[in-house]
């Protein structure tokens, strides 16, 4: 335990295609979470923004970009890249700042424009970067692996087109609550099913669409947030942000083949595994103690993977957990009530954070029609290309 | 009009006919497998470093999952945008001596209803797209149960 970081302020553009720059959702979303804080941008000390790419030109100093935004001010700022994970090293980056002392208060900021259809990688003839090898030489786009993962666990563990259904018909119904949530239509199964398909076995349904977005966070030492009269905030409790193990046996995005494990026996739990084990050693915490989690669900079967990878159940257990409810409202362990990424679709530096200023408000208890009653803990998780993992525990 | 056959890229696969082989490399000191190859150093955490020898990777493996494409994936993949897009199937294939998982897409005519998971598959040459001047070539898996 290296101590916890208060969650002053939560603040996000809402999600959409709307056609603008990153910057402004970004902007707009870091006024909101300064204003939620009560906080003037002048007493920041630190930015901290999640990068996005323009222009295929990757790396882009987002942190700068939102500190030019907001107006610049001598605060110390830093970007960071992880992918899919970028947001939660942005948090990571900005709570080993307040804990070292570096920083009081900290803006975390994550926005992008996405482009419309499939991710893909930056131009040019890159034969040294696996991500463009992939499109290259086998077309192989994300929901490829969606679909793979999804139809092995049909193989293995019996799940269904229905189960997985299921699950976009749960995220649907939390998405039409969220005022900041791109889609905001109640989905039925027959839907689901009606959709086109996209990667088989899964159709336009099941798959989280891109998105423009925009999400932010204040964050501060215990010792300020006392100062500024928030003696009971939201507090970060643990960040993992770990690596996967060599040998990595699952193919992963965008791996066009896994790790042998001929030479090294492969650990006995998976790389998404890790990451909330990583989490749960240290807040201190177990699957048990859990009120809500916000999972990462760019496909409906990947949310069921999820559940067993997070200790929600056993391995194969997703569907039957699914299946009593527990994760719905008012269940045991509600799984993603923002609406998920299937609701508000990828804007992928925002959506780390995004999952982050969800549990803030529910254990403020102050998510509206969507609160979980009496929600004390909460994790994320999700995964970034190029193994970065992902997964952030608040509590209350 | 003959066009130059290449491969896709350098180095991943080599033979023709019942010789075609995916190539990846060993270490010399802790037998790890790597493919795509590792030409630089082994990337086995507790391996003091060997040399990387290459290898021919097993001819038939196990379908572990597969999916298909069912929409135009973007550049750079390259197809006829004339023509009306058709689905090709991929298969992520188990090589039990290597113990590793390889992806690739099946040969051309193989959908995803004659596939399941744990079906025997082989590597053969394929054809990945054509210009004007160059064949570009690269493996496919077939089912070892179909004879097209
Ligand atoms: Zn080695």
């Amino acid at each position: 335990m290296t101590g916890e970081v208060a969650v002053l302020g939560a603040g996000m553009h809402p999600w959409g295609k709307w056609g603008r720059s990153f910057v402004e959702y970004g902007t707009a979303a870091a006024r909101e979470a300064l204003s939620d804080a009560g906080l003037d941008w002048r007493q920041v000390g630190s930015i901290v923004g999640a990068d996005t790419v323009r222009g295929g030109y990757p790396g882009y100093v987002a942190g700068a970009t939102f500190a030019k935004a907001l107006g610049w001010q001598g605060a110390r700022v830093a970007s960071v890249y992880a992918a899919c994970a970028s947001g939660a090293q942005a948090v990571d980056t900005a709570r080993a700042q307040i804990l070292s002392g570096l920083a009081d208060v900290v803006l975390v900021v994550g926005a992008d424009a996405a482009p419309k259809g499939f991710f893909r990688p930056a131009g040019g003839d890159r034969h040294d970067d696996p991500d463009w090898l992939r499109f290259r030489v086998l077309g192989a786009t994300n929901p490829t692996y969606f679909g793979l993962y999804a139809r092995r666990r049909m193989a293995v563990h019996g799940d269904t087109l229905e189960d997985f259904a299921q699950v976009k018909v749960k995220n649907a119904a939390m998405g039409a609550l969220n005022p900041n949530a791109r889609y905001r239509k109640r989905v039925t199964a027959e839907e689901v099913a009606a959709s086109a398909v996209v990667a088989d076995p899964l159709r336009l349904l099941d798959i989280c669409a891109t998105s423009d977005g925009g999400a932010a966070l204040v964050l501060s030492s215990m010792e300020f947030a006392r100062r500024h009269g928030a003696a009971d905030p939201v507090r970060i409790r643990a960040v993992s942000t770990v690596t996967p193990r060599y040998p990595t046996t699952v193919l992963d995005l965008p791996d066009i083949a896994t790790d042998s494990a001929l030479a090294v026996e492969p650990a006995a739990e998976t790389f998404r595994a890790s990451i909330a084990r990583a989490a749960y050693e240290e807040a201190g915490v177990g699957p048990r103690d859990l009120s809500l989690a916000e999972v990462y669900d760019l496909s409906t079967a990947l949310e069921l993977q999820w559940y067993e990878d997070l200790g929600l159940c056993g391995e194969g257990g997703a569907a039957k957990l699914l299946a009593e409810g527990a994760t719905a409202p008012g269940g045991r362990i509600p799984v993603n009530m923002s609406g998920g990424l299937s609701s508000f679709g990828e804007a992928v530096p925002a959506q780390a954070i995004a999952q982050v200023c969800e549990l803030t408000r529910q254990l403020r208890g102050t998510a509206g029609a969507r609160q979980v009653a009496g929600a004390r803990v909460g994790v994320t998780a999700n995964q970034g290309l190029f193994g970065h993992g992902s997964a952030v525990i608040a509590v209350r | 009009m003959s066009r130059t056959r290449t491969p896709v890229v350098t180095g991943w696969f080599a033979g023709e006919g019942d010789d075609f082989r995916l190539l990846g490399t060993r270490c010399s000191v802790c037998a790890s497998v790597f493919f795509p190859r590792e030409d630089a150093a082994c990337r086995n955490p507790g391996c003091s470093g060997g040399e990387l020898i290459e290898v021919s990777l097993s001819r038939r493996g196990r379908v572990w999952s597969y999916t298909d494409s069912r929409y135009r994936p973007p550049s750079p993949y390259v197809s006829d945008r004339e023509l009306k897009w058709q689905p090709y199937a991929l298969i992520a294939v188990e090589l039990a001596a290597e113990r590793l998982v390889v992806l690739g897409q099946t040969v051309p005519g193989v959908t995803v209803a004659d596939l399941a998971v744990g079906m025997e598959v082989e590597v053969v040459p394929g054809v990945l797209n054509e210009d004007a001047e160059t064949t570009w070539t690269t493996w496919h898996w077939r089912p070892t149960g179909v004879t097209a």
